[in-house]
């Protein structure tokens, strides 16, 4: 989960991380009397902010109050501004980039570190960024920080600073089972302190048993996603009309990418799960039904999830919520042979193989 | 153990009480496998599929286990795979879902540096065909035969394997590594050990969107792999930053893409399934 930047710098205020000085605004109310020039930054997760007049730099009182009306509610980069983070403004002498991260195929915590931030640092060149994998089991040690310091040939005046703060960062990463700890731009100021001028922190969601502080609704899910979610579904929206139920992550991927290639759009990705239960099929159905696809395609692979339970729960459901799409099920696996019959006495179509009912799912979308 | 389990493997089941140890345990009795043990604190008394429960898995040490199953919440898997790596289980398969990728990272190190064997978390298991199965793989979709397969996959990896056996192959060993951004087995050490296994002549790799260990396994396939591979990729029409179901399923900063991996495999002679159940046709 993608934390806001206001909220990533709570985090690094609260472990010793230097960040400017701050408050966050979602309603007018809640501005301050102006004292000295600020910032003031749209909290959305997208990045681009700046360029995209998401971000407002005030240096007079008189522009505090328009610029806070101008951004408030407004849409940057198409998602909707409902906070602000109002923030000193920065002497800013040099940008520079520093992170933590996983780096999947290594199996370890990766640093990245350049003097060049301030831009994507997927837009430098390689020779120009510290790259350093982490041993998870001896963990960071100041060694690290001292490569680093000579790789980038950082000024000795600052490079007290910045071990101390990769030190820092690295028990973040660490603390709050991050996929990410970002700082970019990591500023020099005029009087050479280093400072947090952003704040990117990505949390592993399946760590979030630990960190109840972060119980909170993810930002970058819709409201249907959300939903599904807390009943249990991984759900993802799309933008077709072929409502998808199948069982597994790989087989609904399979099956969204089929009906891609035979021209169909799917509304949805929904994963049954590896459970064997009448009512699973019928809240599913429940789900894709509130994204309103014009078919609704079903396709199983009976293991643990068995053909007959979920033909059951289609009949079941299809009474339930009275179902007017066209169901176009594919069932094959485990009662297989019983699972099409109950449908068949109830007048949905059931195909045992994958590909007759994506073809079948397509061709009921573009007719009737 | 050649090619990880075999005939002879002794398995114990860490958390054989709940709901997916007990169904699984049985599955993987009638499948043949050798379930010694199984374990759930405070109920040693009892047995489960007729095989006895103990307390501790240094209690089953007269056993000789040398493989695990976990299957125990997300927030135990740590402790319960330390327990197996600490008393020397050769082979961990860890089934649960949703483990903390920082807790996998631990485990995945301790088990390395004491060169045991680490499959998943979150993936089906390993199944060979008349010798062994640990997982939760259906068994009635195998048929012992030639074709290795190693899979991110699990519902999509029996897909798979339903059509090369209805099409008149046979498996010699299904893997399923994980869908997650951190797993213990990848692609390239599952190639090393089907490379070199005289029970495989033909191999299929069944990979999904996100991290780059496909591309990896396209160039390690290039330059080491003799035998016929061909693999499908699950995710094509996947929109980035979107997880699809597995942790490990998203494009991240436009890397993790199916196209990419796509492109690697054929560049290394490796012919990809446009649909999974396409692939009996390409091994022929």
């Amino acid at each position: 989960m993608n934390l806001y930047e206001y909220l990533g710098k709570d985090i690094f205020r609260a472990n010793g991380i230097p960040v400017p000085d701050g408050y966050l605004v979602e309603k007018k109310e809640d501005v301050r009397k102006y004292e000295k020039p600020v910032v003031v930054k749209s909290q959305i997760l997208l990045g681009g902010r700046g360029k995209s007049g998401g971000i407002k730099f005030v240096k007079s009182e008189g522009d505090l109050r328009p610029a806070i009306d101008s951004l408030l509610g407004s849409e940057v980069r198409g998602l909707k501004v409902t906070k602000l983070l109002v923030e000193e403004m920065i002497d800013i002498k040099k940008e520079m980039y520093v992170s933590f991260s996983l780096n999947r195929t290594e199996r370890k915590p990766m640093l990245m570190a350049t003097t060049e931030g301030g831009v994507e640092i997927e837009s430098l060149p390689h020779e120009k960024i510290f790259l350093r994998l982490i041993d998870p089991l001896m963990g960071y040690s100041d060694y690290i920080a001292k490569e680093a310091i000579k790789f980038m040939n950082l000024d000795p005046a600052i490079a007290p600073q910045f071990r101390s703060l990769l030190g820092k960062l690295y028990s973040i990463f660490n603390k709050y089972d991050c996929e990410l700890v970002e700082i970019n731009p990591l500023v020099v100021t005029g009087d050479g302190k280093l400072i947090a001028a952003d704040a990117k922190v990505v949390i592993d969601s399946d760590s979030l048993f630990r960190h109840k502080e972060f119980n909170v609704t993810d930002p970058e899910k819709t409201p249907l996603e959300l939903e599904a979610n807390g009943r249990g579904y991984s759900f993802v929206e799309l933008q077709g009309d072929i409502g998808v139920i199948a069982n597994g992550a790989g087989l609904t991927m399979a099956t969204l990418d089929a009906l891609t290639l035979h021209k169909g759009k799917p509304r949805n990705f929904l994963d049954l799960g590896g459970t064997d239960s009448v009512d699973i099929v019928i809240d599913a159905f429940d789900l894709v039904l509130k994204a309103n696809p014009k078919t609704i395609l079903v396709n199983i692979f009976g293991g643990v999830t068995k053909c007959d339970t979920v033909a059951n729960g289609i009949v079941e459901a299809k009474k339930k919520y009275g179902i007017k799409q066209p169901i176009v099920v594919r069932l094959s696996g485990i009662h297989e042979v019983e699972g099409r019959e109950i449908l068949k006495q109830n007048g949905v179509d059931a195909f045992s193989d994958m590909m007759s009912a994506i073809e079948a799912a397509v061709k009921r979308e573009g007719g009737n | 153990m050649n090619n990880y389990v075999d005939a002879n493997t002794k398995v114990i089941v860490q958390g054989i009480t709940g709901h997916q140890g007990k169904f699984h345990s049985g599955e993987m009795i009638k499948f043949g496998t050798k379930v010694v043990a199984g374990i759930s604190p405070g109920k040693s008394s009892e047995k489960v599929n007729g095989v006895q429960i103990y307390d501790t898995v240094a209690d089953t040490m007269h056993l000789a286990p040398n493989a695990s199953m976990i299957s125990v919440p997300a927030p135990y898997v740590k402790d319960a795979a330390f327990e197996a790596i600490d008393s020397g289980i050769r082979l961990i398969y860890i089934l649960t879902e949703h483990v903390p990728f920082h807790d996998t990272m631990e485990i995945f190190y301790e088990a390395s540096r004491k060169n045991i064997t680490l499959i998943g978390p979150n993936g089906p298991g390993i199944t060979r065909p008349g010798m062994c199965k640990i997982g939760i793989m259906p068994n009635h979709i195998f048929k012992r035969g030639d074709v290795a397969v190693a899979s991110r996959s699990g519902t999509l990896t029996y897909e798979i394997v339903g059509a090369l056996t209805n099409s008149g192959y046979g498996e010699s060993t299904v893997i399923g590594l994980g869908g997650d951004p951190v797993v213990g087995l990848t692609f390239i050490d599952v190639l090393k050990v089907f490379n070199d296994d005289p029970d495989t002549k033909k191999i299929v790799l069944v990979g999904e969107i996100g991290g780059v260990n496909e591309e990896m396994a396209a160039d390690y396939i290039k330059h080491n792999v003799k035998k016929k591979v061909v693999a499908y990729i699950a995710g094509r029409s996947a929109p980035p930053g979107k997880r699809m179901g597995h942790a490990g399923a998203i494009i991240e900063k436009g890397s993790g893409t199916a196209e990419s991996k796509i492109k690697a495999f054929n560049s290394a002679g490796v012919q990809v399934a446009d649909f999974p159940t396409d692939i009996p046709k390409l091994l022929k």
